[in-house]
């Protein structure tokens, strides 16, 4: 399939003009009626006691209709390893933790009863670093875990850890060795739609949630089993997901602000709205977590790597949430970036009384990457070597595996590189004078679905109708991604049907196909490929039908045909003994037979077939449902050892920067990105994937921390928290996408969602180091760490 | 606490009743129904809602409901007329892939709609400078800043 009509075309999103209008639906936007509105009273320390909590002013209010405490409400836990409570009992361990919660008729009595509430604490040391909490005697931040047996110390359950190779012997065989702790900060989402909810329950207590997740089907076996502690057996819950306004992340967990909503909505018999104010969604959501990685490689004389040793501690904060598991993906860098054998892997996870944290858009990539692509600089400058040239000594190539058992399909990595030394004229040496310099980094990241469940699947459902329609039913989530744009050109180009003709139905789980989440990058691979088997399956349906149908139809055609063109002569072409199923095609909703000679006549609308097979006796319909598991493997995390995905993205960035070394702002004068995408689906969609990865990236890099003292978050608002503006992004960005047509991927393609921001922070600091000779390792950098580095530097020559 | 204000909205004279406290956004949000206009921060960093009112791009969550009295108010709502088609902006932000998630999208389209009223012919400095107070998490901003150059560019090829 080389010559594609609409794949890797430019058009238009099917969801854009209702967005342009206003018209799209946010939960912001929603309404039940009879909709009470729901507050969440939060703690008051880092961590403590709750000696008492007094409601009873908040119950007297008017138009307050619920106040729920963990005294009076049943106790429904969350989180992966069942260690956090939607209503805390006993004790908090963080500022954000939910003691109580309001259902009231408008939002100004919710926020005024929430007020209201009193609670008394009897305050606890609070541990705020993993340092800190991991010292002998440091008090407990969970006495117990979730089943009630006693816990020791402060570390988490969890190993990731991977060893390959000989450790001892490649650090014997390098010439050249490099050493550093890099850090990277908590970030905010920042999705411009905050999160919330509406929980609405019917009198047979089943639970309908319109939600803001990015994973309705995993959300609705945690809601079941709410429901389940709520004293509420086998009754079930239906997620209907609105229009998105960003997700990024912050969709693939369930949160206690959803329980509570669901709590506040069976103790009133009335649907309730959570939805967070900005300041909230900065406080008492989940960031993406913080890291701290120690890694040493080593080369021999001619730049070859010989050894990679890493070690990442993460600051888990109170609870666990995926930020936990972000160490299942460094594994893929450590191991996988660069050919390296020898290498050495391990992540501790330590509680501490900050906020937990979730996923964001790489997942551990960025926050792995940032230390293997700086320390990659380091080395080439201990080796004497052009970072260019090392990084191509040592570059991935197509088919190999990798020390995690990774099994390279197709390998664009050499012509990325090879890209941005060309566009960034790389050998030409930025102007010194100037503070100017240039840095590149790589990435290589999943880009075949990621197998961190047993299932890594994606259902699709086509219906067709009358009017030759294409209904599509799909678990993916269309969460601003682009994701309904590319199944819809999947569809039209694997079908035969034009773009305009196939309409992707609102999520819903009670009418879509399972679906295991929208994440790592999956979206666009998985649905594209549930869409080219759908679409199999439908046409041998079709062009079955068609053997029976396209003899008697064509010959209605040819008389109406006749009829307006006198005299007209039909070419020699026996059309009844041609018609066979393998001898037909489908192209813009018309069937016609391949060989046949291109007459007006001589092809069958794919809606008179369907309202011929409609509405004869005995008639029947045409649907297909399937079901992709992609060809990967769950890795075992304790052992580093899987291959997660069906196929690899890679990809480099470079950059050019200024440094004032008066400010310590540093100007980006360029960037260039290139990416093995495998293949372009949508261009225009594609590129604001990678844009809006830069920008975030961008962020990453310079500006954005989610500052905290003592567990207590410091810069909740626009105003203290700065994300990229157009004024920060003023700079030209030049793509290219490495086609590498992977066999695996629907059309060629890999997914894409994630890479733009990986390296794009090393990249901007191997540019600073190569401006004015500084190395920052820990992000982000701001005028204040470039100042003091400067300073630091002219004394070590003074 | 409550009074009657009348002003002109999307070209038509509506009248409402407000309590002392309440934003343009939530007249327009609230009491009209019209939802096009987000809110995502409440506090004028973000310019979600941004409106426009008597021709100046402003953010409606800061601005007091009594003070519209008198003045025109223009909603994402009120650039589609006829009702089913988009207007000019609104088209140039969906053909050149200016739009993913669409939070921001209707304060930034009123931010581009203020500037080239009145500014038909915007440098690219202009163009920052009147977008500076839109928040976009998801596209990086070029896709947006291409859509408004090409859409100035097709209204000066129309005059």
């Amino acid at each position: 399939m080389n010559n594609f009509r609409y794949i890797g075309k430019e058009t238009r999103r099917p969801d854009a003009p209702d967005k342009a209008a206003g018209k799209a639906h946010y939960i912001h936007d929603l309404r039940r009626p009879g909709m009470l509105y729901g507050k969440i009273k939060f703690s008051d320390h880092p961590h403590a006691r709750i000696k008492h909590i007094d409601t009873s002013k908040a119950e007297r209010l008017n138009g307050v209709r619920a106040v729920i405490t963990s005294n009076n409400s049943p106790e429904v836990r969350l989180g992966f390893l069942r260690d956090n409570l939607a209503l805390k009992k006993d004790k908090v361990r963080q500022y954000r933790d939910e003691i109580a919660a309001v259902a009231a008729i408008d939002p100004d009595i919710a926020e005024e009863a929430v007020e209201l509430i009193k609670v008394e604490y009897e305050p606890l040391p609070g541990l705020f670093s993993p340092r800190e909490a991991m010292k002998k005697g440091s008090p407990l931040i969970h006495e117990t875990d979730a089943q009630g047996r006693p816990r020791t110390d402060n570390l988490l359950p969890l190993r990731f850890h991977h060893e390959s190779g000989d450790l001892d012997a490649g650090k014997r065989a390098a010439k050249y060795v490099a050493e550093g702790e890099f850090s990277t900060p908590r970030v905010q989402q920042c999705c411009m739609g905050t999160a919330g909810c509406i929980a609405e329950f019917d009198m047979n207590n089943n639970l309908t949630i319109w939600a803001k997740t990015q994973i309705p089907f995993l959300a609705q076996r945690d809601f079941n089993r709410a429901l389940s502690d709520m004293g509420l057996h086998d009754k079930n819950t239906r997620i209907i997901v609105p229009t998105i306004g960003g997700a990024f992340g912050t969709g693939l967990d369930t949160h206690a602000y959803e329980y509570i909503a669901i709590l506040l909505a069976f103790q009133t018999g009335q649907p309730v709205k959570i939805v967070y104010t900005r300041d909230e969604e900065f406080a008492y959501l989940s960031p993406r977590q913080s890291s701290t990685t120690k890694i040493i490689q080593g080369c021999d004389q001619n730049g070859k790597l010989t050894f990679r040793q890493v070690e990442v501690t993460q600051d888990n904060g109170a609870y666990t949430s995926w930020g936990a598991t972000y160490p299942s993906v460094m594994m893929i860098p450590a191991t996988s970036l660069y050919r390296v054998s020898n290498v050495y892997f391990n992540a501790q996870l330590v509680y501490t009384n900050n906020t937990y944290c979730q996923a964001m858009r790489g997942y551990g990539n960025p926050e792995h990457t940032w230390a293997l692509e700086s320390n990659m600089d380091e080395l080439a400058g201990e080796a004497g070597i052009d970072p260019y040239e090392f990084r191509m000594i040592n570059c991935n190539r197509p088919k190999e595996t990798t020390p995690m058992g990774l099994k390279v399909s197709t390998c664009g990595l050499k012509e990325c590189l090879e890209t941005v030394a060309k566009k960034l004229d790389w050998k030409k040496k930025s102007k010194k004078g100037k503070c100017r310099g240039k840095g590149m980094a790589s990435l290589v990241h999943v880009g075949g679905g990621a197998r961190i469940y047993r299932s890594d699947a994606s259902g699709l459902i086509l219906k067709l109708d009358d009017f030759g329609n294409v209904n599509a039913f799909h678990g993916g989530v269309e969460m601003g991604q682009g994701l309904h744009s590319v199944l819809t050109l999947g569809i039209a180009e694997a079908l035969g049907v034009r773009p305009e003709k196939v309409f992707i139905n609102p999520l819903d789980t009670s009418t879509c196909p399972w679906d295991v989440g929208t994440h790592a990058s999956r979206g666009a691979f998985m649905a594209c490929n549930t869409a080219i088997l759908a679409a199999n399956k439908l046409r041998d349906k079709i062009f079955e039908l068609a053997e029976e149908l396209f003899p008697q139809e064509v010959e209605k055609n040819l008389e109406k045909f006749r009829k307006k063109n006198p005299g007209y002569k039909p070419p020699d072409f026996d059309f009844v003994k041609a018609a066979k199923r393998e001898r037909f095609d489908m192209q813009d909703g018309s069937i016609f037979i391949k060989d046949a000679p291109r007459e007006p006549w001589l092809s069958l609308d794919l809606g008179r077939l369907l309202r011929t097979i409609h509405f004869r006796t005995q008639g029947q319909m045409l649907t297909t449902e399937v079901f992709y598991d992609p060809p990967n493997e769950l890795p075992d995390f304790e052992k580093g050892f899987g291959n997660i995905s069906a196929t690899y993205a890679y990809g480099t960035q470079g950059v050019e920067v200024e440094v004032d070394t008066e400010t310590g702002e540093v100007r980006i004068m360029r960037m260039v990105a290139a990416h093995d995408v495998g293949k372009v689906l949508n261009p225009p969609a594609l590129k604001g994937q990678i844009y809006g990865a830069l920008a975030q990236g961008v962020g990453y890099a310079l500006y954005e921390e989610l500052l905290s003292q003592k567990g207590k978050i410091l810069n909740p608002n626009f105003r203290d928290y700065k994300i990229p503006t157009v004024q920060e992004m003023n700079f030209p960005v030049d793509l290219e996408f490495i086609e590498t047509n992977d066999s695996f991927g629907p059309f060629g393609a890999k997914g894409v969602a994630e890479p733009g921001l990986v390296p794009t922070a090393p990249a901007i600091a191997n540019a600073i180091y190569d401006a004015v000779g500084i190395r920052i390792r820990d992000l982000p950098i701001t005028p204040e760490k470039i100042l003091a580095a400067l300073k630091k530097l002219k004394a070590s020559k003074d | 606490m409550k009074t009657e204000i009348s002003f002109i909205l999307n070209g038509s004279e509506v009248k409402v009743t407000v309590d002392g406290h309440l934003r343009l956004i939530d007249v327009l949000r609230n009491t009209m129904g019209l939802t096009g206009t987000k809110e995502a921060c409440g506090e004028g960093e973000c310019g979600a809602c941004t409106v426009i009112v008597d021709g100046k791009a402003v953010n409606s969550c800061l601005y007091p409901a009594h003070e519209i009295e008198g003045k025109s108010v223009i909603t994402i709502e009120g650039l589609h007329v006829p009702k089913h088609k988009l207007s000019k902006i609104q088209q140039g932000f969906v053909d050149h892939g200016a739009i993913q998630c669409g939070f921001c999208t209707p304060g930034m389209i009123m931010s581009a709609k203020a500037l080239l009223d009145s500014n038909p012919n915007p440098s690219d400095k202009e163009i920052r400078e009147a977008l500076q107070g839109n928040l976009c998490r998801c596209t990086g901003y070029v896709q947006i800043v291409e859509a408004v150059k090409r859409v100035a560019r097709q209204m000066k090829g129309k005059q």
